[in-house]
Protein backbone atom coordinates (compact mmCIF):
# COMPACT_ATOMS: atom_id res chain seq x y z
CA UNK A 1 0.00 0.00 0.00
CA UNK A 2 1.39 3.31 -0.94
CA UNK A 3 0.53 6.67 0.52
CA UNK A 4 1.32 9.71 -1.47
CA UNK A 5 1.80 11.91 1.55
CA UNK A 6 5.24 13.36 1.31
CA UNK A 7 5.67 14.21 4.93
CA UNK A 8 5.17 10.75 6.26
CA UNK A 9 6.54 8.61 3.51
CA UNK A 10 9.09 5.97 3.79
CA UNK A 11 10.44 4.54 0.61
CA UNK A 12 12.61 1.64 -0.19
CA UNK A 13 14.01 0.46 -3.47
CA UNK A 14 16.10 -2.49 -4.29
CA UNK A 15 17.65 -2.00 -7.64
CA UNK A 16 19.46 -4.86 -9.13
CA UNK A 17 21.78 -4.72 -12.05
CA UNK A 18 22.50 -8.23 -13.26
CA UNK A 19 23.94 -9.86 -10.19
CA UNK A 20 24.85 -6.71 -8.31
CA UNK A 21 22.12 -6.03 -5.88
CA UNK A 22 21.83 -2.91 -3.84
CA UNK A 23 19.01 -1.98 -1.58
CA UNK A 24 18.24 1.63 -0.98
CA UNK A 25 16.05 2.47 1.95
CA UNK A 26 14.78 5.87 2.81
CA UNK A 27 13.33 6.99 6.06
CA UNK A 28 11.91 10.36 6.60
CA UNK A 29 9.50 10.76 9.41
CA UNK A 30 8.08 7.31 10.03
CA UNK A 31 4.62 5.90 9.49
CA UNK A 32 3.61 4.15 6.34
CA UNK A 33 5.78 2.03 4.15
CA UNK A 34 5.95 2.62 0.50
CA UNK A 35 8.08 -0.15 -0.74
CA UNK A 36 9.14 -1.20 -4.13
CA UNK A 37 11.45 -4.00 -4.85
CA UNK A 38 13.46 -4.51 -7.93
CA UNK A 39 14.28 -7.87 -9.31
CA UNK A 40 17.25 -9.25 -11.12
CA UNK A 41 17.65 -10.81 -14.42
CA UNK A 42 19.39 -14.18 -13.90
CA UNK A 43 23.04 -14.29 -13.02
CA UNK A 44 24.94 -13.84 -16.25
CA UNK A 45 22.32 -12.80 -18.72
CA UNK A 46 23.62 -11.67 -22.10
CA UNK A 47 23.71 -8.01 -22.86
CA UNK A 48 20.69 -6.66 -24.70
CA UNK A 49 21.10 -5.60 -28.33
CA UNK A 50 21.98 -1.99 -29.00
CA UNK A 51 22.93 -1.34 -25.41
CA UNK A 52 25.91 -2.69 -23.62
CA UNK A 53 24.42 -2.39 -20.16
CA UNK A 54 23.64 -5.69 -18.56
CA UNK A 55 20.03 -6.65 -18.29
CA UNK A 56 18.32 -5.22 -15.31
CA UNK A 57 14.78 -4.87 -14.12
CA UNK A 58 12.89 -3.28 -11.36
CA UNK A 59 9.60 -4.63 -10.27
CA UNK A 60 7.37 -3.47 -7.51
CA UNK A 61 6.97 -5.93 -4.74
CA UNK A 62 6.52 -5.74 -1.07
CA UNK A 63 9.35 -6.31 1.28
CA UNK A 64 8.04 -8.04 4.35
CA UNK A 65 10.60 -6.68 6.72
CA UNK A 66 10.45 -2.90 6.91
CA UNK A 67 13.47 -2.68 9.11
CA UNK A 68 15.76 -4.74 7.01
CA UNK A 69 18.08 -1.92 6.16
CA UNK A 70 21.59 -1.62 7.47
CA UNK A 71 24.41 0.64 6.52
CA UNK A 72 28.08 0.10 6.02
CA UNK A 73 29.90 2.82 7.81
CA UNK A 74 33.26 1.26 8.40
CA UNK A 75 36.29 2.09 6.49
CA UNK A 76 37.59 5.01 4.60
CA UNK A 77 36.50 3.68 1.20
CA UNK A 78 32.94 3.42 2.40
CA UNK A 79 33.07 6.93 3.84
CA UNK A 80 34.21 8.36 0.58
CA UNK A 81 31.58 6.43 -1.36
CA UNK A 82 28.96 7.67 1.07
CA UNK A 83 30.05 11.21 0.55
CA UNK A 84 29.82 10.88 -3.23
CA UNK A 85 26.29 9.49 -3.05
CA UNK A 86 25.22 12.01 -0.44
CA UNK A 87 26.48 14.98 -2.39
CA UNK A 88 24.77 13.74 -5.55
CA UNK A 89 21.46 13.39 -3.68
CA UNK A 90 21.89 16.81 -2.09
CA UNK A 91 22.33 18.37 -5.50
CA UNK A 92 18.99 17.09 -6.78
CA UNK A 93 16.75 16.99 -3.70
CA UNK A 94 14.76 20.17 -3.12
CA UNK A 95 15.73 20.53 0.50
CA UNK A 96 14.04 23.89 0.95
CA UNK A 97 10.64 22.17 0.78
CA UNK A 98 11.49 20.15 3.87
CA UNK A 99 12.90 22.47 6.51
CA UNK A 100 14.13 21.03 9.79
CA UNK A 101 13.99 17.55 8.31
CA UNK A 102 16.68 14.94 8.02
CA UNK A 103 16.50 12.61 5.05
CA UNK A 104 18.40 9.37 5.60
CA UNK A 105 19.22 7.10 2.71
CA UNK A 106 20.33 3.65 3.73
CA UNK A 107 21.98 1.41 1.15
CA UNK A 108 22.62 -2.27 1.78
CA UNK A 109 24.85 -4.19 -0.58
CA UNK A 110 23.34 -7.60 -1.11
CA UNK A 111 25.95 -8.83 -3.56
CA UNK A 112 28.67 -7.19 -5.59
CA UNK A 113 29.40 -8.20 -9.16
CA UNK A 114 31.02 -4.99 -10.36
CA UNK A 115 29.78 -1.42 -10.96
CA UNK A 116 28.85 -1.12 -7.29
CA UNK A 117 28.85 2.66 -7.02
CA UNK A 118 26.61 3.04 -10.06
CA UNK A 119 24.18 0.51 -8.61
CA UNK A 120 24.13 2.38 -5.30
CA UNK A 121 23.35 5.62 -7.08
CA UNK A 122 20.48 4.04 -9.00
CA UNK A 123 19.08 2.48 -5.85
CA UNK A 124 19.31 5.78 -4.00
CA UNK A 125 17.46 7.60 -6.78
CA UNK A 126 14.67 5.03 -6.92
CA UNK A 127 14.31 5.09 -3.15
CA UNK A 128 14.00 8.87 -3.16
CA UNK A 129 11.37 8.69 -5.90
CA UNK A 130 9.49 6.00 -4.07
CA UNK A 131 9.44 8.04 -0.90
CA UNK A 132 8.03 10.96 -2.82
CA UNK A 133 10.85 13.32 -2.00
CA UNK A 134 10.67 16.32 -4.36
CA UNK A 135 13.65 16.44 -6.66
CA UNK A 136 14.69 18.74 -9.44
CA UNK A 137 15.85 15.85 -11.61
CA UNK A 138 16.44 12.13 -11.49
CA UNK A 139 19.96 10.81 -11.62
CA UNK A 140 21.55 7.58 -12.63
CA UNK A 141 24.96 5.99 -12.26
CA UNK A 142 26.96 4.49 -15.14
CA UNK A 143 30.37 2.82 -14.95
CA UNK A 144 32.89 2.63 -17.80
CA UNK A 145 36.05 0.59 -17.85
CA UNK A 146 38.97 1.23 -20.18
CA UNK A 147 41.21 -1.73 -20.80
CA UNK A 148 44.83 -1.62 -21.93
CA UNK A 149 43.98 -1.29 -25.66
CA UNK A 150 41.67 1.61 -24.93
CA UNK A 151 38.44 -0.32 -25.56
CA UNK A 152 35.49 1.01 -23.69
CA UNK A 153 33.33 -1.39 -21.72
CA UNK A 154 30.15 -0.11 -20.12
CA UNK A 155 28.90 -1.58 -16.87
CA UNK A 156 31.93 -3.84 -16.27
CA UNK A 157 31.89 -6.99 -14.15
CA UNK A 158 34.25 -7.30 -11.17
CA UNK A 159 36.76 -9.19 -13.27
CA UNK A 160 36.68 -6.56 -16.01
CA UNK A 161 37.12 -3.82 -13.42
CA UNK A 162 40.17 -5.50 -11.94
CA UNK A 163 41.85 -5.98 -15.28
CA UNK A 164 40.99 -2.55 -16.61
CA UNK A 165 43.48 0.25 -16.91
CA UNK A 166 40.93 2.77 -15.73
CA UNK A 167 37.44 2.62 -14.25
CA UNK A 168 35.24 5.71 -14.41
CA UNK A 169 31.89 6.09 -12.67
CA UNK A 170 29.58 8.97 -13.56
CA UNK A 171 26.30 10.20 -12.17
CA UNK A 172 24.23 11.98 -14.81
CA UNK A 173 21.06 13.97 -14.35
CA UNK A 174 17.91 13.29 -16.32
CA UNK A 175 17.18 16.82 -17.55
CA UNK A 176 20.26 17.71 -19.56
CA UNK A 177 22.52 14.70 -18.99
CA UNK A 178 24.90 16.94 -17.08
CA UNK A 179 27.68 15.43 -15.05
CA UNK A 180 26.66 15.44 -11.39
CA UNK A 181 29.31 13.24 -9.91
CA UNK A 182 32.40 11.52 -11.14
CA UNK A 183 34.80 9.16 -9.46
CA UNK A 184 37.66 7.66 -11.40
CA UNK A 185 40.44 5.20 -10.85
CA UNK A 186 43.48 4.78 -13.09
CA UNK A 187 45.16 6.81 -15.82
CA UNK A 188 43.41 7.94 -18.96
CA UNK A 189 43.65 10.75 -21.47
CA UNK A 190 41.39 13.71 -22.04
CA UNK A 191 39.89 12.30 -25.25
CA UNK A 192 39.18 8.96 -23.57
CA UNK A 193 37.33 10.85 -20.84
CA UNK A 194 35.13 12.60 -23.39
CA UNK A 195 34.48 9.26 -25.10
CA UNK A 196 33.43 7.62 -21.83
CA UNK A 197 31.26 10.57 -20.92
CA UNK A 198 29.48 10.43 -24.27
CA UNK A 199 28.95 6.66 -23.93
CA UNK A 200 27.66 7.12 -20.39
CA UNK A 201 25.24 9.81 -21.54
CA UNK A 202 23.88 7.48 -24.23
CA UNK A 203 23.56 4.62 -21.75
CA UNK A 204 21.82 6.82 -19.20
CA UNK A 205 18.86 7.07 -21.56
CA UNK A 206 18.26 3.37 -21.10
CA UNK A 207 18.42 3.70 -17.34
CA UNK A 208 15.94 6.57 -17.28
CA UNK A 209 13.59 4.72 -19.58
CA UNK A 210 13.79 1.77 -17.22
CA UNK A 211 12.95 4.03 -14.26
CA UNK A 212 9.94 5.33 -16.10
CA UNK A 213 8.68 1.89 -17.10
CA UNK A 214 9.09 0.42 -13.65
CA UNK A 215 7.27 3.32 -12.03
CA UNK A 216 4.49 3.06 -14.57
CA UNK A 217 4.13 -0.62 -13.83
CA UNK A 218 4.03 0.05 -10.13
CA UNK A 219 1.34 2.65 -10.21
CA UNK A 220 -0.76 0.85 -12.78
CA UNK A 221 -0.92 -2.23 -10.53
CA UNK A 222 -2.20 -0.41 -7.47
CA UNK B 1 29.01 48.26 6.30
CA UNK B 2 30.41 45.72 3.86
CA UNK B 3 31.46 43.44 6.69
CA UNK B 4 27.94 43.56 8.10
CA UNK B 5 26.41 42.71 4.75
CA UNK B 6 28.88 39.88 4.29
CA UNK B 7 27.89 38.27 7.60
CA UNK B 8 24.17 38.59 6.99
CA UNK B 9 24.01 37.62 3.32
CA UNK B 10 27.24 35.88 2.33
CA UNK B 11 25.91 34.48 -0.92
CA UNK B 12 24.54 37.80 -2.17
CA UNK B 13 27.75 39.54 -1.18
CA UNK B 14 29.63 37.01 -3.19
CA UNK B 15 27.36 37.21 -6.20
CA UNK B 16 27.97 40.94 -6.48
CA UNK B 17 31.66 40.26 -6.97
CA UNK B 18 31.10 37.40 -9.36
CA UNK B 19 28.94 39.61 -11.55
CA UNK B 20 31.96 41.82 -12.09
CA UNK B 21 34.03 38.73 -12.88
CA UNK B 22 36.27 39.00 -9.88
CA UNK B 23 36.49 37.78 -6.32
CA UNK B 24 36.59 39.52 -2.92
CA UNK B 25 40.32 38.97 -2.55
CA UNK B 26 40.94 40.69 -5.87
CA UNK B 27 41.66 37.61 -7.92
CA UNK B 28 40.25 36.84 -11.33
CA UNK B 29 38.02 33.82 -11.71
CA UNK B 30 40.80 31.79 -13.20
CA UNK B 31 43.63 32.94 -11.01
CA UNK B 32 45.41 30.91 -8.37
CA UNK B 33 46.63 32.17 -5.03
CA UNK B 34 50.36 32.56 -4.55
CA UNK B 35 51.90 29.16 -4.08
CA UNK B 36 55.02 28.77 -1.99
CA UNK B 37 56.89 25.60 -1.19
CA UNK B 38 59.64 24.93 1.32
CA UNK B 39 61.46 21.60 1.03
CA UNK B 40 63.44 19.81 3.68
CA UNK B 41 62.23 21.94 6.55
CA UNK B 42 61.99 19.05 8.99
CA UNK B 43 65.44 17.63 9.63
CA UNK B 44 64.29 14.65 11.69
CA UNK B 45 62.25 13.26 8.82
CA UNK B 46 63.67 11.59 5.75
CA UNK B 47 61.96 14.06 3.50
CA UNK B 48 59.52 16.84 4.06
CA UNK B 49 57.81 19.74 2.43
CA UNK B 50 55.74 22.69 3.51
CA UNK B 51 53.31 24.05 0.97
CA UNK B 52 51.33 27.27 1.21
CA UNK B 53 48.50 28.04 -1.19
CA UNK B 54 47.43 31.50 -0.11
CA UNK B 55 46.59 30.86 3.51
CA UNK B 56 46.18 27.10 3.27
CA UNK B 57 49.28 25.44 4.64
CA UNK B 58 50.06 21.74 4.51
CA UNK B 59 53.16 20.04 5.80
CA UNK B 60 54.29 16.55 4.83
CA UNK B 61 57.10 14.63 6.52
CA UNK B 62 57.12 10.95 5.37
CA UNK B 63 58.76 8.38 7.65
CA UNK B 64 59.69 4.85 6.73
CA UNK B 65 60.11 1.32 8.03
CA UNK B 66 61.16 -1.88 6.30
CA UNK B 67 58.22 -4.18 5.92
CA UNK B 68 56.32 -4.44 2.65
CA UNK B 69 56.75 -2.07 -0.23
CA UNK B 70 53.85 0.30 -0.13
CA UNK B 71 52.89 3.84 0.71
CA UNK B 72 50.53 4.66 3.53
CA UNK B 73 49.02 8.09 3.48
CA UNK B 74 47.13 9.93 6.09
CA UNK B 75 45.69 13.40 5.94
CA UNK B 76 45.25 15.07 9.27
CA UNK B 77 43.01 18.08 9.73
CA UNK B 78 43.61 19.03 13.36
CA UNK B 79 41.37 21.48 15.22
CA UNK B 80 43.95 24.25 15.12
CA UNK B 81 43.74 24.60 11.37
CA UNK B 82 40.14 25.69 11.31
CA UNK B 83 37.06 26.25 13.47
CA UNK B 84 35.35 23.60 11.38
CA UNK B 85 37.24 20.67 12.87
CA UNK B 86 36.96 19.28 16.38
CA UNK B 87 39.47 17.06 18.14
CA UNK B 88 38.81 13.32 18.23
CA UNK B 89 38.61 10.69 15.50
CA UNK B 90 39.25 11.96 11.96
CA UNK B 91 36.21 13.61 10.47
CA UNK B 92 34.77 12.89 7.06
CA UNK B 93 36.75 15.64 5.37
CA UNK B 94 40.06 14.18 6.55
CA UNK B 95 39.07 10.65 5.53
CA UNK B 96 37.95 11.71 2.09
CA UNK B 97 41.19 13.65 1.61
CA UNK B 98 43.24 10.61 2.74
CA UNK B 99 41.40 8.41 0.29
CA UNK B 100 41.95 10.95 -2.46
CA UNK B 101 45.71 11.14 -1.86
CA UNK B 102 45.96 7.34 -1.70
CA UNK B 103 44.12 7.16 -5.04
CA UNK B 104 46.40 9.75 -6.60
CA UNK B 105 49.48 7.79 -5.59
CA UNK B 106 48.06 4.55 -6.89
CA UNK B 107 46.58 5.92 -10.10
CA UNK B 108 49.45 8.12 -11.23
CA UNK B 109 52.08 5.62 -10.14
CA UNK B 110 54.41 8.27 -8.75
CA UNK B 111 56.62 5.53 -7.43
CA UNK B 112 56.66 1.93 -8.44
CA UNK B 113 56.22 -0.42 -5.53
CA UNK B 114 59.11 -2.46 -6.93
CA UNK B 115 61.44 0.48 -6.30
CA UNK B 116 60.60 0.23 -2.65
CA UNK B 117 61.70 -3.39 -2.47
CA UNK B 118 65.05 -4.06 -0.85
CA UNK B 119 65.21 -7.80 -1.13
CA UNK B 120 62.44 -9.62 -2.95
CA UNK B 121 60.25 -11.62 -0.64
CA UNK B 122 62.06 -10.46 2.46
CA UNK B 123 62.44 -6.76 2.90
CA UNK B 124 60.87 -3.66 1.48
CA UNK B 125 60.25 -0.07 2.43
CA UNK B 126 56.96 1.24 3.73
CA UNK B 127 56.57 4.95 3.29
CA UNK B 128 54.35 6.64 5.78
CA UNK B 129 53.22 10.00 4.47
CA UNK B 130 51.45 12.20 6.95
CA UNK B 131 49.95 15.35 5.60
CA UNK B 132 49.14 17.75 8.37
CA UNK B 133 47.15 20.83 7.66
CA UNK B 134 48.36 23.80 9.63
CA UNK B 135 45.93 26.32 8.27
CA UNK B 136 42.74 25.56 6.38
CA UNK B 137 41.53 28.12 3.88
CA UNK B 138 40.02 25.96 1.17
CA UNK B 139 41.51 23.89 -1.62
CA UNK B 140 43.03 21.32 0.68
CA UNK B 141 43.34 18.68 -2.04
CA UNK B 142 45.60 20.76 -4.27
CA UNK B 143 47.85 21.72 -1.37
CA UNK B 144 48.08 18.11 -0.15
CA UNK B 145 48.95 16.73 -3.57
CA UNK B 146 51.64 19.34 -4.03
CA UNK B 147 53.05 18.77 -0.53
CA UNK B 148 53.13 15.04 -1.12
CA UNK B 149 54.96 15.42 -4.39
CA UNK B 150 57.47 17.86 -2.95
CA UNK B 151 58.12 15.64 0.07
CA UNK B 152 58.56 12.54 -2.05
CA UNK B 153 61.08 14.35 -4.20
CA UNK B 154 62.93 15.22 -1.04
CA UNK B 155 62.90 11.75 0.52
CA UNK B 156 66.28 10.10 0.90
CA UNK B 157 66.30 6.45 1.80
CA UNK B 158 69.41 4.96 3.39
CA UNK B 159 70.89 1.99 1.62
CA UNK B 160 69.97 -1.27 3.29
CA UNK B 161 71.93 -4.49 2.87
CA UNK B 162 71.16 -7.85 4.35
CA UNK B 163 74.00 -9.33 6.32
CA UNK B 164 74.61 -12.88 5.05
CA UNK B 165 75.50 -14.35 8.42
CA UNK B 166 72.96 -12.81 10.70
CA UNK B 167 70.22 -12.42 8.04
CA UNK B 168 69.46 -9.04 9.54
CA UNK B 169 69.09 -5.82 7.71
CA UNK B 170 71.76 -3.24 8.12
CA UNK B 171 71.14 0.30 7.15
CA UNK B 172 73.95 2.45 5.94
CA UNK B 173 72.93 5.92 7.02
CA UNK B 174 75.86 7.55 5.33
CA UNK B 175 74.79 6.46 1.90
CA UNK B 176 71.37 7.76 0.97
CA UNK B 177 69.61 7.86 -2.34
CA UNK B 178 66.62 9.72 -3.65
CA UNK B 179 63.40 8.03 -4.65
CA UNK B 180 62.69 7.48 -8.29
CA UNK B 181 59.73 9.74 -8.99
CA UNK B 182 58.15 8.73 -12.27
CA UNK B 183 55.37 11.19 -12.78
CA UNK B 184 54.40 14.53 -11.31
CA UNK B 185 50.69 14.66 -10.73
CA UNK B 186 49.30 18.09 -10.00
CA UNK B 187 45.79 18.70 -8.71
CA UNK B 188 43.63 21.63 -9.80
CA UNK B 189 40.43 22.34 -7.92
CA UNK B 190 37.42 24.29 -9.09
CA UNK B 191 34.28 25.45 -7.34
CA UNK B 192 30.95 25.69 -9.14
CA UNK B 193 28.63 28.57 -8.36
CA UNK B 194 24.94 28.68 -9.20
CA UNK B 195 25.39 25.92 -11.77
CA UNK B 196 27.22 28.16 -14.19
CA UNK B 197 30.31 29.94 -12.97
CA UNK B 198 33.51 28.04 -12.45
CA UNK B 199 36.24 29.48 -10.27
CA UNK B 200 39.67 28.10 -9.67
CA UNK B 201 41.40 27.53 -6.31
CA UNK B 202 38.48 28.29 -3.96
CA UNK B 203 39.15 29.76 -0.51
CA UNK B 204 37.42 28.36 2.57
CA UNK B 205 34.48 30.73 2.27
CA UNK B 206 34.08 30.11 -1.44
CA UNK B 207 34.01 26.37 -0.87
CA UNK B 208 31.33 26.84 1.74
CA UNK B 209 29.16 28.91 -0.59
CA UNK B 210 29.77 26.89 -3.71
CA UNK B 211 27.15 24.54 -5.10
CA UNK B 212 29.74 22.02 -6.22
CA UNK B 213 33.45 21.28 -6.46
CA UNK B 214 35.66 19.52 -8.98
CA UNK B 215 39.26 18.38 -8.71
CA UNK B 216 41.35 17.24 -11.67
CA UNK B 217 44.70 15.52 -11.22
CA UNK B 218 46.90 15.70 -14.27
CA UNK B 219 50.42 14.57 -14.99
CA UNK B 220 52.87 15.74 -17.63
CA UNK B 221 51.60 13.74 -20.61
CA UNK B 222 48.16 15.21 -20.22
CA UNK B 223 46.96 12.00 -18.67
CA UNK B 224 44.38 12.31 -15.95
CA UNK B 225 44.97 10.49 -12.72
CA UNK B 226 41.71 11.45 -11.15
CA UNK B 227 38.54 13.36 -11.90
CA UNK B 228 36.98 13.87 -8.52
CA UNK B 229 33.59 15.46 -8.52
CA UNK B 230 31.66 14.60 -5.38
CA UNK B 231 28.14 15.62 -6.39
CA UNK B 232 27.03 19.20 -6.61
CA UNK B 233 25.57 20.99 -9.61
CA UNK B 234 25.92 19.46 -13.03
CA UNK B 235 28.60 20.27 -15.58
CA UNK B 236 28.36 19.99 -19.33
CA UNK B 237 31.07 18.40 -21.45
CA UNK B 238 32.20 21.80 -22.73
CA UNK B 239 32.73 23.19 -19.22
CA UNK B 240 34.71 20.08 -18.39
CA UNK B 241 36.93 20.76 -21.39
CA UNK B 242 37.67 24.28 -20.10
CA UNK B 243 38.65 22.82 -16.75
CA UNK B 244 41.00 20.40 -18.46
CA UNK B 245 42.87 23.16 -20.27
CA UNK B 246 43.15 25.16 -17.05
CA UNK B 247 44.52 22.06 -15.32
CA UNK B 248 47.16 21.66 -18.03
CA UNK B 249 48.40 25.25 -17.54
CA UNK B 250 48.40 24.82 -13.80
CA UNK B 251 50.49 21.68 -14.12
CA UNK B 252 53.12 23.59 -16.05
CA UNK B 253 53.23 26.37 -13.43
CA UNK B 254 53.57 23.97 -10.54
CA UNK B 255 56.19 21.84 -12.24
CA UNK B 256 58.28 24.91 -12.94
CA UNK B 257 58.04 26.03 -9.32
CA UNK B 258 58.99 22.58 -8.11
CA UNK B 259 62.00 22.32 -10.42
CA UNK B 260 63.27 25.72 -9.30
CA UNK B 261 63.05 24.77 -5.66
CA UNK B 262 64.75 21.42 -6.19
CA UNK B 263 67.54 23.07 -8.15
CA UNK B 264 68.10 25.60 -5.41
CA UNK B 265 68.44 22.76 -2.91
CA UNK B 266 70.94 20.60 -4.73
CA UNK B 267 74.24 22.11 -3.46
CA UNK B 268 73.41 20.96 0.13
Amino acid sequence: MVTQSVRSARGRAEVIIAATRGVGAMEEEMHTDAKIRAEIGTGCSPRGPGCSLRHFACEQNLLSRPDGSASFLQGVAEKSRERLIRNTCEAVVLGTLHPRTSITVVLQVVSDAGSLLACCLNAACMALVDAGVPMRALFCGVTCALDSDGTLVLDPTSKQEKEARAVLTFALDSVERKLLMSSTKGLYSDSELQQCLAAAQAASQHVFRFYRESLQRRYSKS
Amino acid sequence: MAAGFKTVEPLEYYRRFLKENCRPDGRELGEFRTTTVNIGSISTADGSALVKLGNTTVISPPTDAPDKGYVVTNVDLPPQCSWRFRSGPPGEEALVASQFIADVIENSQIIQKEDLCISPGKLAWVLYCDLICLDYDGNILDACTFALLAALKNVQLPEVTINEETALAEGNLKKKSYLNIRTHPVATSFAVFDDTLLIVDPTGEEEHLATGTLTIVMDEDGKLGCLHKPGGSGLTGAKLQDCMSRAVTRHKEVKKLMDEVIKSMKPK
